[in-house]
């Protein structure tokens, strides 16, 4: 019984947070003081200077009906609503004609996906590694140097980690490309290390940042586990200190940390956007800044749901699992 | 001073630095930093040009300071607005209760889910790199209140039950009073941390933005800097005080307003103590 109202809070707060998210991607373009449609036919026309006037107003019609902008407000709403929710449909890419966004996105969340996953478990492995040696050794000097470290890292933004990598591999000493290739197409053990050798550098931003944050939690948190009575007493019982670490300190304090990997979803995703865009990284993020670039309203409107779409849904797969994991935690 | 730990100290002398840079130097300049060809294109740093100029004829320099005041703006007008906001609505939730209660904490948790960066790009996108500073503080303080909010409002609801305040609101003190007097000092030193970590999280967010050319592109902001510097391939032309200062500058602001975030913590939990 408690379980379902559990779930049916946190199902509240998922639909909640992609009506309201979706709401706004729907009303933010419509509250801009340029209309879409018309700078788009105003940029064809100063392409061609020989149109004719029925020519645009065929035009108008067509991509007021791509755009979906036909009707009243609400009904505009409604229709956008019912077919982002029932059929995915975001209409098709008005600068890839006729291809629909639905597909695009379907190239690139894998790509995001992979990249984001891979470092983010990189990094908070790592990450919780070091604090908690930095955590339970916390008189070594290196646990020092070690926090100092993470300290210095974990507040400097992705994207900034992202242009110093590429400065130092990639202008300095130049053993990454420029431009990173991910121009493969099918498996093949070659193709496999073309895109892991053009990965290094973008996930390598995101797991330094990530790792830092990691580092500083896992020190603070195993340092206080460390001095609590029922360590002492495991330690007095004269149990190898490798059980004290494994049995006793950590899954104490790696729990708390799967709690904070679910909090951090949306900031990471964040970062992994604009990492790829520098990179250009073939995921969500520069498919988000090739519509923006080419004003393709149908392909920005897309992924941006998709993105919101994906993090809440993350969200609420972690903090639904995660009573399953931790005793101490009980639907409430 | 006397208890400051070695992260106030350190934290506080960064952020001092920038301060004078960001908020005392650029009295001393007169003239448009972000004009083009004020200057001969690509100088080398000189007495008269500190950084150098860029081969747009800007002075690196001045830029820089003039960028940092404006990040600063930037994070503090959102650290003020979604603090207050925060704490306020927090503080009513909690001693309020029932359905107004509910209902603004589905919206906090809506708002912490919801990624802020797309919505951020796509109002960028919409006024082509030409909104305003405020509309994006504007919508940055949209997404930063529901962190204070939540935390205050499970500070006060533990406080509401507390002795202290049944005895106060038994001897007729007015509500107002109640929470000024005998809450907020209680709120004050978490809303200290958190509004220094809104300041970090703004800044970081509009030089994001800036840097994909997202934000106000004719406003000098540490993000905007890099942003045409990349636009002007300084990677590629080695012009690396261009991009490397705002880099540096970033790293250092974020570092510093770390370690002061970090320190108060520290400094007030042993005042407490005591």
């Amino acid at each position: 019984m408690k379980f379902l109202k559990f779930l049916g809070s946190r199902l509240v707060t998922y639909v909640f947070v992609i009506v309201l998210g979706m709401t706004a991607v729907f009303f933010i373009p419509r509250f801009m003081p340029s209309d879409p449609v018309e700078a788009m036919l105003g940029q064809m026309m100063s392409k061609s200077n020989s149109m004719e006037p029925a020519a645009v107003d065929a035009m108008r019609q067509t991509l007021n009906e791509n755009f979906g902008l036909e009707g009243t407000l609400a009904e505009q709403y409604l229709g956008y609503m019912q077919r982002v929710i029932f059929t995915q449909d975001f209409g098709p890419s008005l600068t890839m004609y006729p291809v629909p966004v639905k597909d695009l996105i379907a190239t690139s969340l894998p790509w995001t996906m992979g990249l984001l996953g891979v470092s983010t478990l990189i990094s908070w492995l790592i990450g919780n590694g070091i604090g908690l040696l930095a955590g339970i050794k916390k008189d070594k000097a290196y646990s020092k140097v070690l926090e100092g470290v993470a300290i210095c890292i974990y507040p400097i933004p992705y994207y900034i980690f992202a242009l110093m990598l590429i400065m130092v591999f990639a202008y300095i000493i130049p053993i990454f490309p420029l431009s990173a290739n991910f121009n493969v197409s099918g498996f093949s053990w070659e193709n496999l290390k073309t895109i892991v050798w053009n990965s290094i550098l973008p996930a390598l931003s995101l797991i330094l940042t990530g790792t830092g944050w990691w580092v500083i939690s896992m020190t603070t948190l195993s340092r206080n586990t460390n001095e609590e009575d029922f360590v002492a007493f495991a330690r007095m019982k004269g149990f190898k200190e490798r059980t004290v670490i494994t049995r006793y300190i950590l899954p104490n304090t790696v729990l708390p940390q799967i709690t904070m990997l679910a909090l951090q979803i949306g900031t990471i995703f964040n970062g992994a956007l604009i990492t790829e865009i520098l990179f250009n990284y073939p995921g969500i993020g520069s498919l988000i800044y090739r519509g923006i670039l080419q004003a393709d309203y149908n392909l920005i409107m897309g992924t941006i749901t998709i993105s919101i779409f994906a993090v809440a849904t993350a969200t609420l797969v972690v903090d639904l699992i995660y009573p399953f994991i931790d005793p101490r935690v009980r639907y409430n | 001073m006397k208890h400051w730990n070695f992260r106030l100290k350190l934290g506080v002398v960064i952020l001092l630095v920038f301060a004078v840079l960001g908020f005392v130097l650029p009295i001393f300049h007169t003239g448009n930093v972000t004009e083009w060809n004020t200057y001969p294109n690509n100088l080398k740093p000189s007495m008269e040009h500190f950084l150098g100029t860029n081969s747009l004829g800007q002075d690196i320099f001045w830029l820089l300071c003039s960028s940092i005041q404006n990040s600063f703006l930037i994070g503090l007008f959102v650290a003020v607005l979604a603090t207050a906001i925060g704490v306020l609505v927090g503080l009513a939730a909690g001693l309020q209760g029932g359905i107004a209660d509910r209902i603004i904490m589905l919206l906090a948790d809506t708002f912490i889910v919801i990624p802020s960066l797309p919505i951020l790009i796509l109002l960028g996108s919409l006024t082509k790199g030409t909104a305003s500073l405020f509309l994006i503080g504007g919508v940055l303080v949209v997404f930063n209140w529901p962190w204070p909010a939540r935390q205050v409002r499970s500070m006060s609801l533990t406080i509401r039950e507390s002795d202290f305040i049944s005895t106060a609101r038994f001897s007729g003190e007015s509500t107002f009073r109640i929470l000024y007097k005998e809450i907020f000092p209680f709120v004050k030193d978490w809303s200290i941390g958190n509004f220094i970590n809104t300041v970090l999280v703004a800044i970081g967010a509009e030089s994001g933005l800036a840097v994909i050319g997202m934000s106000s592109n004719s406003n000098a902001t540490l993000g905007t800097m890099i942003y045409w510097a990349n636009q002007h391939q300084a990677m590629l032309g080695g012009k690396w005080l261009w991009i490397g200062a705002p880099v540096v500058a970033i790293c250092l602001i974020f570092i510093g307003l770390f370690l002061f975030m970090t320190g108060q913590q520290q400094y007030s939990a042993l005042r407490r103590g005591k």
